[in-house]
């Protein structure tokens, strides 16, 4: 009885928020719609948004790309760059991170150059890494690892320089030995700090490719990206593709922080009663 | 006798044996900081905790009571004296020394069972069914039965120190220490804990070392109460607390009563001015 109650509550719930989606997406729409025809209706430019393609114009580009297998293949080469940068990243970052944070030797001889390293921006990156690495395919992940890796290894840090040290005491009064203590405390402590490193990372990974897509020209081995297809469109002159392009990214980059959200779901129970 | 026993306690185990270890803490002095600017937080404390009694240690706030419970733990070493547990000198954290901490040190990513059973589990000196069974018959006991599979952020405040008080206990200690436990509660559930504590070491006598800033507090639940200084924290006075026992609030009425809470008041303010002239 309560149970069905509860589940058609959640149902509920669940449309009200897909209302408020598609609502909003609407209300965009027509702001969008309304500044780019405003020039038509009026003679008057609105500075910055006058001259972007309307709604309908654009979504008639994605009708015709959408057929062409270049590009999907975009998406794919995009994709997998971003992956490999952000898993390099995961996989070398959180050990990383966790011994800067559990061992004083070992922070002490890698967090200065650590330090030093972050600032730069990983677009600085790219004319070195062209230079360094021996494919230009290898030069964009090695950009797009960076980007992550950073942010990584500082959530990493933090979170578990943040655990609460009675959860270490009372783990130790009861006989942890070192090992208990990073698998049973320190590891799953520092989970939800991995998560959001991994969120914003990800984010990250997205921005760097696109750019290093451009300025590498990444089309030069197949798979331009997506990055590439902007610059392509914008080489052709195409304004609605560019758009098409844009747009891309946005849905590419929701759909890859919702698999993190829904990992973290997954991984960390205790965190959905917040 | 032994029919007694059995006709007496329906469950018939006894959930929680009651071993007791007395504790004694000699001339310890700790302070933090540099020599040329250290901050004394212990001086020449000395305090002999009778095994199967429940001492009460009260200070005003911001002495050394944390400190001198992190000292008796094992968590942190006095930079002199010693703390001796059944005249031997401790080495470090132990089971034999539980903490129940001031705020909750229940681990949030592990169900109220798991809590209970990770000291054994990681140990590995119970398991199985013998563990599951001691573990549900302990939650059981601290009222916390239906709440095994849930996670301590799903307890309220007074659950989460039952829980934590069965995760000590299974540990068999010989010694619990309580760091301001029931800080942070409400008046209701704080009373309610209280009494809830009292039945419990009534039961096991375990010795018990009880840290609270809490005056009624104090003289409800102590065998013994030892009253510190400010910092740097000494030992102002011991007083025997000889109200009867089983205890019951009501007690904290009588005249008796009050002329305990008389006497460590008059201690405790005098130590609280010198600290708010201080702030000055």
């Amino acid at each position: 009885m309560t149970s069905t109650k509860k589940s058609f509550f959640a149902k509920l719930m669940g449309q009200v928020t897909l209302k408020r989606g598609v609502s909003a997406i609407l209300i965009f729409l027509v702001i969008w719609h309304v500044g780019a025809l405003f020039d038509d209706w009026f003679g008057v430019d609105i500075i910055g948004i006058g001259l972007v393609p309307p709604p309908a114009d654009v979504f008639a580009a994605f009708l015709e790309v959408i057929p062409k297998i270049g590009y999907w293949q975009s998406w794919v080469s995009s994709f997998s760059r971003v992956l490999t940068g952000f898993l390099v990243a995961m996989l070398i970052g959180i050990p990383f991170g966790l011994l800067l944070a559990v061992n004083r030797y070992f922070r002490g001889l890698f967090f200065p150059p650590f330090e030093i390293l972050r600032p730069i921006p990983p677009l600085a990156w790219v004319p070195a890494s062209l230079i360094f690495w021996p494919t230009n395919e290898m030069s964009i992940a090695f950009v797009t690892f960076l980007g992550a890796f950073f942010t990584i290894v500082i959530n990493v840090l933090g979170g578990a320089r943040s655990i609460d040290i009675s959860y270490l005491r009372a783990a130790q009064s009861m006989g942890a030995s070192q090992f208990d203590l990073f698998w049973k405390i320190v590891l799953p402590g520092t989970l939800p700090s991995i998560f959001t490193g991994a969120a914003v990372g990800m984010g990250i990974t997205w921005e760097v490719v696109l750019a290093a897509e451009m300025i590498s020209g990444g089309g030069t081995q197949g798979g331009g990206g997506l990055g590439f297809f902007i610059w392509n469109s914008y080489m052709g002159g195409s304004l609605e593709q560019i758009v098409v392009g844009m747009i891309s990214i946005g849905i590419a980059g929701y759909l890859s922080s919702s698999a993190i959200r829904k990992l973290g779901y997954f991984m960390m129970p205790w965190r959905r009663l917040f | 006798m032994a029919v007694k026993q059995t006709l007496k306690s329906k469950p018939a185990k006894k959930v929680v044996p009651n071993d007791a270890a007395s504790v004694t803490l000699r001339n310890v002095s700790k302070s933090y900081g540099e020599a040329w600017l250290s901050d004394d937080v212990l001086k020449d404390v000395s305090i002999e905790f009778p095994a199967g009694e429940l001492t009460v240690i009260v200070g005003p706030s911001g002495c050394g009571k944390s400190t001198l419970v992190n000292i008796m733990a094992g968590f942190e070493t006095p930079d002199s004296g010693e703390v001796l547990i059944d005249n031997r000198p401790i080495t470090g954290p132990a089971k034999d020394r539980m903490v129940v901490f001031q705020e909750t040190a229940l681990i949030p990513w592990q169900t109220t069972y798991e809590n209970v059973v990770f000291g054994p589990k990681m140990r590995g000196d119970k398991s199985g069914q013998a563990l599951k069974d001691e573990a549900e018959a302990l939650l059981v006991k601290v009222g916390l039965g239906e709440f095994i599979h849930k996670y301590p952020i799903q307890l309220s405040g007074g659950m989460q120190r039952r829980a934590e008080l069965a995760r000590a206990l299974i540990n068999e200690p010989t010694v619990m220490i309580m760091d301001e436990p029931f800080r942070g509660l409400d008046a209701m559930s704080r009373s309610l804990m209280q009494e809830f504590f009292l039945d419990l070491f009534e039961e096991n006598k375990k010795t018990n070392i009880f840290v609270t800033s809490e005056i009624d507090e104090a003289i409800f639940l102590a065998d013994n109460l030892v009253v510190l200084s400010n910092k740097p924290t000494t030992v102002q006075t011991v007083m025997k607390i000889k109200l009867p026992r089983p205890r019951d609030y009501k007690m904290l009425t009588t005249e008796q009563a009050f002329e305990y809470k008389k006497e460590a008041m008059e201690l405790l303010h005098d130590e609280a001015m010198k600290s708010f002239a201080v702030l000055k």
